[in-house]
């Protein structure tokens, strides 16, 4: 999924500083698995903002909403009725960068602002802590290295690691962070492959990354 | 030969070659080379220029490299992989033929979390490995990454880097293989300090000849006190310092910590002489060049050969 989080409320109330109404937008999807921007979040951010805005003696009024997701038009579309009714200032988004960027769009001259950091394609790892896994390369390969991705888990996207800087199983850059080399090895010498490891990998083609460009899929039996 | 320069001919020679190395100022005098190099010159094959090393702007290796070829220095261009994407890559290797530069060292390049410049945008489009596969390419084939041919072929003498310290141990010759698949001439371990690990490693290598293949040089860095010794120890990933070294540096006095340092890089250099494998060693002395010589003269390696 996308993870996120939310932006610090120091950065959203001087974003906000100049409003008196807004509309603060949820969404049903990643971000509510990752305990960012769902329907609860929406709630916790509203109430922080009207007591911060109380407190400085500038009341806000705020609607909440949460749609089922952001980033597909026909969801967008149910935000229509509240923005053509209510005078807002602007819309406030919680979803992935996706979403305010739909609002953006479906409503031509509304100020979206975003509440979130858009971090990374990752899953959890325990409650409350997620991790990255996935750079969105365009082309994956992980079969080669145990299914793990050194592109996306390691700190220099090394083809051929560990690098030496791989120590007691960490990444150089941080003690917190694994190095997914020593993974990728010990992985592949349980499942018996560690010949594998031992072919040198060639340039990787990134023409399929994002240095190929904004990327777009078409499913021509999809589309209508 | 490859690319004929002094350090090949060395070691083509059988002898035990010796490199330095120079950490380029972080500004754009000149003057500064000239001061340090001319501590190495004569005393050394070859000179390491770095890269921007641990992530800090310097000035730029393939203009150093220059200066030291017009002091009569043999340089090695040292390339990270960190800053430049496979074009840049290429165009730098071209640009560094043209100007003389025979030895080029392959990196894959500290993070920038280390460095002066943590914010900035890393490339990593290719890694070292890929990174000796392209200047032996373009070498051997006299083509660039694309099959293009080049118009004038540049003539290198392969290097790169090993740490025999890193984990996962059991890997690291395995790496060292890689490299020598990819094409690599030479190599330059990381500074050693735990000789016994050094000998298990060297021992691999040498089971799998993988020693006969590429010319190893021991990485030879001098303590220059307690202190230095212990943060290499504790904070540089990937470097191992016994205990027992910095045990000797502290039984001297410590304003003489520093010649016990360079006495254990000359007991270093001379057991390498020795061992199996070993051809040469890459002497980095830390801002220390000036002792250089000192070290060098004490293992009984000068004067140098002359292979020209």
């Amino acid at each position: 999924m996308v993870v996120a989080e939310r932006k610090p409320i120091e950065e959203i109330l001087d974003m906000i500083k100049e409003f008196d109404k807004v509309l603060l937008t949820g969404c049903k999807g990643c971000v509510t698995v990752c305990n960012a921007g769902g329907e609860k979040e929406v709630g916790i951010l509203a109430s922080a903002l009207k007591i911060a805005r109380k407190k400085e003696g500038r009341e806000i009024e705020i609607d909440e909403i949460t749609l089922e997701r952001q980033c597909d038009p026909e969801y967008i579309d149910q935000l229509e009725d509240p923005i053509s009714k209510n005078n807002y200032d602007a819309v406030l988004s919680m979803a992935c960068s996706v979403g305010p960027q739909y609002i953006a769009k479906r409503f031509d001259t509304v100020l979206v602002y975003p509440m979130l950091n858009t971090s990374f394609i990752g899953g959890s790892l325990e409650h409350g802590v997620w991790a990255e896994f996935c750079q969105a390369c365009g082309s994956c390969a992980i079969h080669n290295f145990g299914g793990l991705c050194p592109i996306a888990r390691c700190a220099k996207s090394l083809m051929n690691g560990p690098c030496g800087g791989s120590s007691g199983g960490k990444c150089e850059i941080s003690p917190e962070t694994d190095c997914v080399w020593h993974l990728i090895y010990e992985r592949m010498s349980r499942l018996g492959q560690l010949d594998k490891l031992g072919n040198v990998v060639m340039f990787k083609d990134w023409t399929t990354s994002r240095d190929g460009g904004p990327r777009k899929i078409v499913r021509e039996d999809l589309k209508q | 030969m490859k690319a004929g320069s002094n350090l090949e001919k060395m070691f083509a020679a059988g002898h035990f070659a010796v490199t330095g190395e120079l950490g380029p100022p972080r500004g754009a005098d000149a003057g500064h080379i000239h001061e340090k190099a001319k501590y190495l010159k004569g005393i050394v094959e070859s000179v390491n220029v770095t890269d921007c090393q641990t992530a800090v702007v310097r000035m730029a290796s393939m203009a150093v490299c220059r200066l030291l070829l017009d002091m009569g220095i043999e340089p090695n261009l040292q390339m990270v992989c960190r800053d430049r994407n496979r074009l840049a890559i290429q165009a730098d290797l071209l640009g560094a033929s043209a100007l003389g530069i025979k030895n080029v060292l392959c990196l894959s390049g500290d993070h920038q979390k280390f460095g002066d410049h943590p914010q900035a945008k890393n490339v990593f489009d290719i890694d070292s490995m890929q990174l000796i596969a392209t200047c032996k390419k373009m070498r051997d084939e006299g083509k660039l990454i694309n099959d293009h041919e080049c118009e004038g072929i540049p003539k290198f003498f392969i290097g790169a880097a090993v740490n025999p310290f890193a984990d996962p141990f059991d890997f690291r010759v395995t790496r060292l293989k890689k490299k020598i698949d990819a094409g690599v001439d030479f190599l330059q371990t990381q500074c050693i300090y735990n000789m016994e690990k050094f000998r298990t490693y060297i021992q691999q290598a040498n089971d799998l000849g993988l020693t006969e293949k590429c010319y190893i040089m021991a990485g030879i860095t001098p303590l220059k006190s307690v202190g230095m010794a212990r943060y290499m120890q504790k904070f540089v990933p990937g470097l191992d310092v016994p205990e027992d070294y910095i045990t000797r540096l502290k039984g001297v006095d410590k304003k003489k910590q520093g010649d016990e340092g360079i006495k254990i890089a000359i007991e270093q250099i001379q057991e390498m002489k020795e061992m199996k494998g070993i051809s040469g060693a890459h002497v980095m002395a830390i801002e220390w060049e000036e002792r250089v010589e000192e070290i060098v003269s004490g293992a009984g390696l000068l004067p140098r050969p002359d292979v020209s």
